[in-house]
């Protein structure tokens, strides 16, 4: 069983103009111990995901459809009284900044014994233990002394492995991760990967790793999903995703990609931008900026179809209907 | 000036003071607080071609950028600009009219009360560079249509526009006054990936046609990579390393370089473990003395911590680092 299976989820924003469909349809699992990627461009749906799944979308935001199940039962229906007792306990959620993730008036030491005795039955002194423990585990030098220390007198990778500290004291079984290392420099960014990795492994968290950066997904995700337009256009195991993706969309994305291995005259573009949420096409919403679109694409919506190693949102892979006939029929 | 080089830095520093208030200060008998955000950096830029200076934040990179254009005066050194200092080229309007700058973020650099058509047109009017109205559309819409966008968008509203559209309408905003010399600081750091493929195709096509010369600051090696012609390496106000870019990318010298060259997550690094590198950036006022990378160095020994390496010629480039100089592979 796996541990996160979402079913078809959509997520629904009504505004004054009508109700905006910012997710639809997104189902994917996740299971013991592996760790996926979520990668897209901005407002792909991404982050949108990651809160849907934690019980924290903004007002006017809800879930319109679909399910969330945790070990086998369902989270998206939970009042917000039982959805905090998940959050921390059973899922821990990492952001991009540290700094507004961390209450500037209080030590981290104090914000880490009360997330833990909040979820654990400890003492004051066993929580004041156990937070030290999970200092020196984030990698924070001299632990015993810098837990009486406040957010500000940390660097900005400290303040990170503090926060991956917080998410992580109680033990969940998931962890959401929504671009962790955005906003550190790349030697930082190494760092943090590398911890998150490391304590993934070592006490088989299951990891959600939303990024928009295909380089960290690369290097940390077992699979990967790419989002566009509020959908998933292929998931599928990393290596084959990056090396011989099946979407055209993510075709294009690790072509647009520049690398650090070598060199390319000019980078493959995909032209145009992702449409908004109003003007989400019919059929494919890749249609108007895909190099491959025939006329199925223009009426039709793709369901995630068999490609490969991967699954992929897109006809070209539909085995029933073959492209050309498609385009004449 | 045989070997003409459009833009010459010569050991140019800027120093900002970053003291408390006067009243909290001498309350607190605190001294003065300086901080010395580009340290006797020198480099030079020959025309048609791409300089990209590469660093983590706080490393003067973008203070370079502005001291470039002339946006910052520098505290010491010279900036030469076609043979002559940069403020006397400043001074006059047939020089100063071949800078300009590209910015990082463009919901930022473009004003939202004026329409595009205004905003690209200004360099052209501060200039005096079109004889009449009807001039002054057609260069507008020929601008447009340079970077991929049509005449009809210079109606628009910056907000009508995605991230990507309103990058390229402060390169044409760039390109209105005809310049040669480009400085972009951080240009594509706001796109998301396709869009900024499309960003820097574009900037290359440009340089291509136009024979432009660039100044480019990114923290992203791989853009670096693609961009670059000569590559300089940037730590804590001073250029560590600076040559042509494939050979630092073929044989990083400078132990920074190669740990910078490390950190990068890659596609090509599925699966694979790598070197940790440890320490963060430690704090541009009170910089480490000698190498200011020595409490990062895996090669760092006694002299590193007390003298500051100089910046000398090694194969193709120039490194500041004293194991490399000495040939010394450990401590």
């Amino acid at each position: 069983m796996a541990l996160l299976d979402v079913q078809d989820l959509t997520v629904e924003f009504p505004t004054r103009r009508g109700v905006l469909r910012a997710l639809d349809g997104v189902s994917f699992s996740i299971g013991q111990g592996e760790v996926l990627g979520v990668v897209g461009e901005s407002g792909a749906g991404k982050s949108l995901t990651g809160a849907a799944i934690i019980g924290l979308l903004e007002p006017p935001g809800r879930i319109a459809g679909g399910r969330i199940l945790l070990e086998g039962s369902r989270i998206d229906d939970l009042s917000q009284a039982q959805l905090r007792r998940i959050r921390g306990r059973r899922i821990g959620a990492i952001f991009q900044d540290p700094l507004t993730t961390l209450n500037p008036l209080y030590s981290i030491g104090r914000q880490l014994i009360e997330t833990i005795r909040t979820h654990l039955k400890l003492s004051e002194a066993d929580a004041r233990k156990r937070a030290v423990r999970w200092l020196e585990e984030v990698g924070i030098p001299a632990a015993g002394q810098r837990i009486d220390a406040y957010p500000h007198e940390f660097s900005g990778g400290q303040r990170q492995r503090v926060v991956i500290a917080l998410a992580l004291c109680a033990e969940p079984a998931l962890v959401i991760a929504d671009e962790p290392t955005t906003a550190l420099d790349v030697s930082i960014q190494a760092q943090i990967i590398a911890l998150l990795k490391r304590l993934a492994r070592d006490h088989a968290t299951s990891v959600m790793l939303i990024t928009h950066d295909m380089g960290v997904i690369a290097e940390t995700a077992d699979r990967v999903a790419v989002m566009y337009a509020g959908r998933i256009a292929e998931i599928g195991p990393v290596a084959e995703i990056v090396r011989t993706p099946a979407h055209p969309y993510t075709l294009g994305l690790m072509g647009s990609i520049p690398s650090i291995e070598h060199r390319v005259e000019r980078l493959a573009q995909i032209d145009g931008a992702m449409p908004r949420l109003t003007a989400i096409p019919d059929g494919c919403a890749f249609n108007p900026r895909c190099p491959r679109v025939f006329a199925r694409c223009r009426i039709e919506r793709p369901e995630l179809l068999a490609a490969g190693a991967t699954r992929a949102a897109c006809w070209l892979h539909d085995a029933t209907v073959p492209p050309l006939r498609g385009a004449h029929g | 000036m045989a070997e003409a080089s459009v833009l010459e830095a010569a050991g140019v520093s800027r120093v900002f003071d970053v003291s408390s208030p006067w009243l909290q200060r001498t309350l607190a008998r605190e001294p003065h607080r300086l901080l010395r955000a580009v340290d006797d950096v020198s480099f030079s830029i020959p025309r048609g071609t791409t300089l990209a200076l590469v660093g983590e934040s706080g490393c003067g990179k973008s203070t370079i950028a502005r001291l470039s254009v002339g946006l910052l005066e520098p505290s010491g050194g010279d900036i030469l600009f076609e043979g002559q200092p940069l403020s006397a080229a400043r001074a006059q309007p047939g020089l100063r009219r071949r800078m300009n700058m590209i910015f990082q973020d463009p919901y930022a650099s473009l004003n939202p009360r004026w329409r595009v058509r205004d905003i690209v047109a200004e360099p052209i009017r501060a200039f005096g560079m079109a004889k009449s109205r009807g001039e002054i559309v057609e260069r507008v819409g020929a601008l447009l249509a340079r970077v991929g966008l049509s005449a009809q968008d210079g109606e628009k509203y910056p907000h009508e526009f995605s991230g990507g559209q309103r990058q390229r309408v402060s390169i044409a905003r760039a390109l209105s006054s005809d310049p040669e010399f480009l400085v972009c600081d951080e240009p594509t750091s706001a796109l998301d990936v396709s869009v900024q493929a499309q960003i820097l195709n574009l900037m290359k096509d440009l340089q291509r046609r136009y024979g432009l010369t660039y100044l480019f600051i990114s923290h992203n090696l791989a853009v670096v990579r693609h961009m670059a012609d000569r590559l300089g390496v940037m730590y804590l106000g001073r250029i560590v390393e600076l040559g042509p870019a494939e050979d630092i990318f073929r044989a990083p010298r400078h132990p920074y370089t190669r740990l910078l060259l490390d950190a990068i997550p890659d596609l090509a690094m599925i699966g694979r473990a790598r070197a940790q590198v440890g320490g963060e950036v430690p704090s541009p006022i009170d910089p480490p003395p000698g190498c200011t990378f020595h409490p990062r160095c895996p090669l760092a020994n006694a002299r590193c911590r007390v003298e500051k390496p100089a910046v000398t010629p090694v194969g193709t480039a120039q490194v500041a680092c004293h194991a490399v100089q000495e040939g010394r592979t450990g401590p």
